[in-house]
């Protein structure tokens, strides 16, 4: 690409305040006609907060936008759209029931509503970019990788000149990818600007022309793709190494507790969530597990505490009093407790999933307990003395026990939750993201549990996002990427940078540009 | 905000109202705005009574009073009403609580009714009495089981709407009334009555032919509470209905607690039905119900899904019922009316719960000077 090729988009100083979380700080970024612009940034980086702000989602709190090199207010989609942006989300908003061109032109104003002209519009559309799809498909006969194309028409069809793509790999089976990348490259060179939005680093160097990286909110740099390596722009992503001071020992006599081999999901769509993915977690210590999100962590969780089952693989677990292995594969979460295998399971979503928000702390306590006892009734006076036990000593806020949950903040749901899942005396547990959104008061409160459960014996699964955190607290650290195992470090040797790499390593290690 | 673009205000100009959740409201309080909106319901329909028909609003009052508790047989007749109504809307309520739409109470009454009817006009005679009444009370609970089972396994099996589902298994229901009566009925009169159902009637305790009826709901909706607050099978419809997440995550078989909970919402609509023709009517058309499957959803919804609260509100409700009827016949003014009058009452009562759980903000002079 012409390196003075005239700029599409500018962004001057644009900042995003979210109460006292700073999403995008003085964000400086340009984007020029015919180019493909890849954003990188680990979660949280600030990519989809400045991607909403150019689609028009957001508003900038401060700094300027300038669309070929005029200066624009972007207030709403209707806008962006105006000035020739369109965003293709990560989740499709397409009516099932419609046809790919009733989508493509639903909620056009300007043009008389011709559906046969339209669907030879559509045709032409795809026809140019090399796109297939049949234009009287129905929504819900099509593929995901049908449906996105529909998505990126939509915004082609409203003349778009520049087009922001959320993760659109994530959803796709190699092969799609691939048809994908034909026809960003031919759209490229027909003289749209593209930016994708995309945590694998092989597509990184595959299809973009220039890499803009972010990193806590901060625009780190912008370099050209050819003249840059996977490396280099790993470290660029994940920075210095920060010391948390958490505490970890060494335990001596470890014994394996939980052994997973070969285990493979595969969803409805033909994609594979989870890719051959073997590791054994010890009594003792902590393992990490460390990725992307949407790496296949989540299924992976669930399906260890039954909620989900496995296409193929093994899990086993072996029992620290009756010395037993016991096959956990495609038990329900009822069985592996009448198996008297004690799993607790801090799920990622706390309010939708690990409790239920409009019921009391007691009857939350309540959740793994109700069905003690012999009579038809429900005992209350155990789980009362948990709560009390539990707002007690980890300094839960809360007007009573008998408060709906929904209505404590943050820190404490989480504090409930934990307390109850540690209360049941685990052999193994299993955290997902247990510090996501808390302060670093509440943070340490959860590393210290955690550390706790370690030196009695529990065998810790530790699914974390701040790679920091990640490296001082665990012992282990399992990487995954796109639902494989891309290695499993030693958390008191590995360097971030490796973890990084890791990260975003996708299928067969085929790094390019090295 | 000082750096934002002045543009954005004229765009984005405060509305003219907000609404927003309110936290936490004292007891008596909420008390106060559901009296103060009776008032004004009160109030209206005084207005409008004078200016449509120019009676008295007050002697209209009171003959409804009368109406539902002018006699003793009066009183008797609504609370025989109240219980029936109150019977379904506890019916209900286990279902509503897990967030299943049962829309077909009325059919699950009527399949109940139905299917008393059978026993007490085939096996009238042939068995004893005593034996009588418990085969048909038997079959009566089955069947209604049986209209609540089958929407729920399509629920939890495929997912299918549970609103629409039950909604068209009542006219399922009332057609195999209408089929029944066809090959019955001889007289032409559309109901088969007391004279072929002669056996297997409930007896009239004290010689009160609706105190039967009144005690076994009343044991039904203690039942109920007790069953949804303090037993196993409630704290799983709770978590069921709240989050099914929660439920799988915990290990509870979603699929079984929503089959299992309607059968016992429909085994109880059966009870109803038999009470019914067993236990007063003694006879049976498609109309027995009484439209009391969709207005013991309003009861159930009004008491915010608790049975004991639920004796308040399906007493009113019969109360307006039976107090329109009056007025219409003794006021000889159109029956449409007193159900003017009913609407309006309810849409203040059900209405004033929108001011317990929201506030509004109007905008503020402030915003205006902005611009």
């Amino acid at each position: 690409m012409s390196q003075n090729a005239p700029l599409a988009l500018e962004l001057r100083h644009v900042t995003k305040v979210f109460g006292n979380i700073v999403a995008n700080d003085d964000v400086e970024m340009d984007l020029r006609r015919g180019e493909v612009l890849a954003i990188l940034g680990e979660n949280g980086s600030g990519k989809t907060t400045l991607m909403n702000m150019i689609s028009g989602i957001y508003h900038p709190d401060s700094g300027e936008i300038f669309i070929g090199g005029e200066h624009v207010t972007i207030a709403s989609p209707k806008d962006a759209f105006h000035h020739g942006i369109g965003m293709v989300h990560q989740h499709f908003k397409l009516v099932d029931l419609f046809t790919a061109t009733e989508n493509i032109v639903l909620g056009i104003k300007k043009e008389k509503f011709n559906i046969k002209k339209s669907a030879e519009k559509v045709a032409a559309i795809a026809e140019r970019y090399g796109f297939v799809l049949d234009p009287n498909k129905k929504i819900y006969e099509m593929s995901v990788s049908e449906k996105q194309t529909v998505e990126i028409i939509k915004v082609l069809y409203r003349g778009a000149d520049i087009l922001i793509l959320d993760e659109p790999t994530a959803v796709l089976t190699p092969q799609e990818t691939e048809k994908l990348f034909n026809v960003i490259r031919r759209m490229r060179d027909d003289g749209k600007s593209i930016m994708i939005i995309t945590h694998k680093l092989h597509e990184v160097m595959a299809i973009s022309d220039r890499v803009a990286v972010l990193r806590k909110g901060k625009h780190i740099a912008t370099v050209e793709t050819a003249s840059t390596t996977v490396n280099e722009l790993t470290e660029m992503m994940v920075g210095q190494r920060v010391s948390l001071n958490i505490k970890r020992e060494k335990l001596e006599n470890t014994e394996d507790r939980l052994t997973v081999s070969n285990l493979n999901l595969v969803s409805y769509e033909g994609v594979k969530i989870l890719d051959d993915v073997s590791f054994t977690a010890k009594s003792g210590e902590i393992l990490g597990i460390a990725g992307v999100a949407g790496s296949g962590q989540r299924e992976l969780l669930e399906i260890i505490a039954g909620l989900q089952s496995p296409t193929d693989g093994e899990i086993r677990y072996l029992d620290p009093q009756t010395r037993q292995n016991v096959d956990l594969r495609s038990k329900t979460p009822m069985q592996i407790r009448d198996l008297g295998v004690r799993l607790s399971f801090v799920p990622e979503d706390r309010l939708g999933m690990g409790l239920v928000g409009n019921m009391d702390i007691i009857d939350n306590m309540m959740l793994r307990s109700y069905r003690k006892g012999k009579t038809v009734f429900v005992d209350r006076q155990p789980p009362k003395a948990l709560a009390d036990k539990i707002i007690d000593s980890l300094q839960v806020v809360t007007p009573s026990a008998k408060t709906a949950v929904r209505k404590l903040s943050g820190g404490n749901v989480q504090k409930v939750l934990v307390g109850r899942e540690i209360a049941a005396a685990p052999t193994v547990l299993m955290a997902a993201y247990p510090v996501r959104g808390l302060d670093i008061n509440s943070s340490y409160m959860i590393y210290n549990l955690l550390n706790e459960q370690k030196e009695n014996g529990v065998a810790v699964i530790f699914v974390g996002e701040d790679l920091d955190v990640l490296l001082e607290l665990c012992d282990r650290i399992l990487v995954v990427c796109a639902g494989r195992v891309t290695g499993i470090l030693d958390g008191r040797t590995a360097k971030k940078e490796e973890v990084g790499l890791l990260m975003t390593k996708a299928k067969g290690g085929d790094d390019h540009g090295e | 905000m000082a750096n934002e673009p002045a543009v954005r205000h004229a765009k984005e100009r405060e509305p003219l109202v907000t609404i927003s959740r309110r936290k936490n409201m004292p007891f008596w309080t909420r008390m106060c705005i559901r009296v103060g909106a009776g008032l004004v319901a009160l109030i209206l329909c005084g207005v409008i009574t004078i200016l449509v028909t120019g009676d008295n609003p007050f002697s209209i009052y009171y003959t409804m009073f009368l109406g539902a508790f002018g006699t003793a047989d009066d009183i008797w007749f609504t609370f025989q009403n109240v219980v029936m109504l109150l019977g379904v809307a506890v019916a209900l309520t286990p279902a509503f609580r897990m967030k299943f739409w049962n829309t077909g109470g009325e059919g699950q009454v009527l399949i109940g009714a139905l299917a008393t009817a059978m026993c007490m006009l085939s096996l009238g005679g042939k068995l004893s009495e005593g034996s009588l009444i418990a085969v048909t009370l038997v079959a009566s609970l089955l069947s209604g089981a049986l209209w609540g089972f089958i929407p729920a396994l399509f629920k939890a099996q495929f997912k299918t709407n549970e609103t629409l589902f039950t909604l068209m298994m009542n006219y399922v229901a009332i057609y195999l009334i209408k089929f029944f009566i066809e090959l019955t009925d001889q007289s032409g009169s559309h109901t088969v009555g007391p004279s072929l159902l002669s056996h297997g009637w409930l007896p009239s305790l004290f010689g009160k032919p609706y105190l039967l009826n009144i005690l076994v709901i009343g044991v039904l909706t203690v039942f109920m509470y007790v069953y949804l607050n303090y037993s196993k099978h409630g704290y799983e419809i709770s978590v069921v209905g709240e989050s099914e997440n929660t439920a799988r995550y915990i290990g509870i078989n979603v699929k079984k607690v929503i089959i299992r909970t309607m059968i016992l919402s429909g085994a109880i609509c059966g009870l109803v039905g038999f009470l019914l023709v067993a236990g007063t009517s003694h006879s049976i058309d498609e109309n027995i119900a009484e439209g009391r499957g969709f207005t013991a959803i309003m009861v159930s919804w009004l008491a915010k899904f608790d049975p004991l609260v639920m004796v308040v509100t399906s007493l009113l409700i019969v109360f307006m019922q039976r107090g329109a009827d009056k007025i219409s016949t003794n006021f000889d003014i159109n029956s449409s009316f007193a159900d003017i009058l009913t609407g309006i009452i309810i849409f203040f009562i059900i209405g004033c719960e929108f001011f317990i759980n929201y506030e509004l903000h109007f905008r503020k002079k402030s915003a205006k000077e902005v611009q």
